[in-house]
């Protein structure tokens, strides 16, 4: 498997993952990426069709619990941290741009 | 007086503090002066309590009423800044997090309260626990105590070099792949990744969730058993936590001691992991450890895990897989860092936050997970991963039948200089190839010291792994080890870290050879 990372293709996983990189940092993350992903490729070369996918270390059975409130934290404590609030809530900018 | 304090163990200073010898508040303080006398150089605390005494001097008053108090009571300890706390700022040493403080404790925080342990400070880490040096905090590296020029590894770089500098007993620390034995193997101390659920994750910031594991950092394996007794158990906030009735950890520890856990003990070396792999000082001091176990009945059995070698890439894919959802949270909207972009929609304004409040390498496994992820890429790398997870599983469980635990070198070199790596992520992420596979079968696994490096006189460190739930059997065997080693050197091997500037006082002048060597950024807070 060769890998295909190219300045657009960072560019876009940029956009993606919501991190306004700079071109700067475009260069600079595709020829490190490109080595790394050339390297983390080997993982293909032992995972056949017949090997079963681990998501989790340790096998786990569903949770419940009683459907108890409980743990509540304050509308202030929710709000401490928050860049910008008002009225009880999380303040933001525009949803939308103006092309939008 | 004060001095005598912070050389201490845990369990030696709690002794002291049952006996009513030593009040809390005085060992307290001892630590504080430490602090103050050399973290200027050491950098192992982003931010130190300013009401430690009060919490101790609480302590000494319940001692005095009367109260049945934990064996650890009015011990000072260390918190990773990865855990959150109420009453100190919890960043994971990023820019991002900067001031953020959190309306609750993180579980094993509260245990350790409910303990009677006394938070003394947060410690420094690379960014959201992304590197094996500290180098990738937002607030400057950590620099080891055995030589201030070299990395403390890493990501908990900061409890390992707190210990090691003597400027707390205990540290919490956490390991997604190799965070708390790593830093072990370079500072002459010890570090215990528990079993996946061995102890709660709730409010210890995620980095990789089906990863992370939150332990105890510590000079003495005993010590390390006592934190653990406190921390470690279900939790009902965590999902992920193990509802199992856990065996004292201490009691293990003690009775290793005595040694008599070698005799018949099958120990496995991997044939994949050859001496040619690692540093020669440390290929030397594993094998020294290897003999001494043998020459007290321990059974030396090779081993083959033929998939431990792709354990790295899959690492690298699952664990920026998980980091880049994980780190979605980090929003620009309900805490953390705000950059304003005038006009800027709330999209911009958060793509705009996160490059700013972002460091380099916490970019970088953002975007490569985000590849990974993507569609055409999934099945190929991510889906990959996860079939080489459950290869090394299989490779532990062949394994597991045939000896009683795995013994590594903790990581292939000892602490190498700040900035030799920085800009080289592939070789910096090659130094968790021993710790990795641990993380991904979810075992547990501990680091000791097995003695100094001949060629540079740096710390090595030997790492036990055992079988899912079954971390007791790692503080007999570490116990057995660390007794027979400390005998063989005279004394722990932290005795032969050369002493620390002290930045105030009347012996000052009289602390050896000058250590004023500092990168171009010394001293940066």
């Amino acid at each position: 498997m060769v890998s295909e990372i190219s300045p657009d293709l960072v560019r876009h996983l940029g956009v993606l993952a919501r991190i306004q990189l700079s071109d700067e940092e475009v260069e600079r993350l595709t020829g490190e990426l490109a080595v790394i992903v050339d390297n983390i490729a080997k993982v293909s070369e032992v995972a056949t069709a017949d090997v079963p996918a681990t998501s989790h270390p340790i096998l786990l059975e569903n949770v419940y619990r009683p459907d108890e409130t409980g743990d509540m934290l304050t509308v202030a404590q929710v709000l401490q941290n928050a860049p910008d609030a008002a009225d009880d809530r999380f303040r933001v900018t525009a949803i939308l741009g103006e092309e939008q | 007086m004060s001095a005598d304090l912070t050389r201490l163990t845990a369990a030696e200073l709690s002794a002291r503090l049952a006996s009513g010898e030593v009040s809390s508040v005085e060992a307290t303080q001892a630590h504080l002066d430490r602090i103050a006398a050399v973290d200027g150089d050491v950098h192992a605390f982003l931010h130190v309590s300013d009401h430690a005494l009060e919490v101790a001097a609480g302590i000494d008053r319940r001692r005095a009423g009367g109260e049945a108090l934990g064996e650890l009571a009015g011990v000072p300890l260390a918190i990773k800044d990865v855990l959150v706390t109420t009453d100190m700022p919890s960043t994971s040493g990023s820019r991002i997090l900067e001031g953020f403080m959190s309306p609750y404790d993180a579980t094993v925080v509260a245990r350790s309260r409910a303990a009677g342990l006394v938070p003394l400070g947060k410690t420094n880490m690379d960014e959201f626990a992304m590197g094996s040096s500290t180098e990738h905090s937002a607030y400057g590296p950590t620099r080891n105590p055995w030589d201030l020029d070299r990395i403390p590894g890493g990501s908990g770089g900061g409890s390992a070099a707190a210990v090691a500098a003597f400027e707390a007993p205990l540290a919490l620390g956490s390991d997604t792949g190799g965070s708390i034995r790593q830093p072990a193997h370079v500072t002459g101390t010890v570090g215990l990744k528990p079993t996946y659920g061995g102890v709660s994750r709730f409010g210890a910031i995620a980095l990789a969730s089906s990863l992370d594991q939150v332990g105890p950092v510590s000079r003495t394996v005993l010590d390390s058993a006592l934190l653990h007794d406190v921390i470690g158990g279900h939790d009902p906030h965590d999902s992920t936590s193990l509802r199992e009735t856990w065996p004292s950890f201490a009691a293990a520890a003690r009775e290793g001691a005595t040694g008599q856990v070698l005799a018949g003990l099958r120990v496995g070396v991997v044939s994949e992991l050859p001496d040619s792999g690692f540093q020669a000082g440390v290929s030397a001091s594993f094998r020294a450890s290897l003999a001494l176990l043998e020459a007290h009945g321990a059974e030396i059995v090779e081993i083959s895990a033929p998939h431990f070698e792709y354990g790295v890439a899959a690492y690298y894919l699952i664990l920026p897989a998980e980091a880049s959802s994980n780190l979605a949270k980090f929003d620009s909207v309900r805490f953390g860092m705000r950059v304003d972009v005038p006009g800027g929609t709330v999209e911009d304004v958060m793509a705009v936050t996160r490059d700013a409040g972002f460091g380099d390498e916490v970019k970088r496994r953002v975007i490569l997970g985000t590849y990974a992820l993507s569609a055409g890429y999934y099945d190929a790398y991510y889906g990959s991963a996860q079939k080489v997870r459950t290869l090394i599983q299989r490779d532990f469980d062949a394994a597991f039948e045939r000896v009683d635990v795995i013994a590594t070198p903790s990581a292939p070199t000892t602490a190498f200089r700040l900035g030799e790596k920085i800009d080289d992520p592939l070789q910096m992420y090659l130094n968790d190839v021993t710790t990795i596979p641990a993380n991904l079968a979810g075992v547990p696994g501990i680091s000791i010291p097995s003695g100094l490096a001949e060629e540079d006189g740096l710390p090595v460190g030997i790492q036990f792994l055992a079988p899912a739930r079954e971390d007791a059997r790692l503080y007999r065997v570490g116990a057995a080890l660390e007794a027979l080693l400390v005998d063989e050197w005279g004394g722990p091997l932290l005795d032969r870290a050369p002493s620390l500037r002290q930045a105030q006082g009347p012996d000052r002048q009289a602390q050896g050879p000058d250590r004023q060597a500092q990168g171009p950024d010394g001293g940066a807070r």
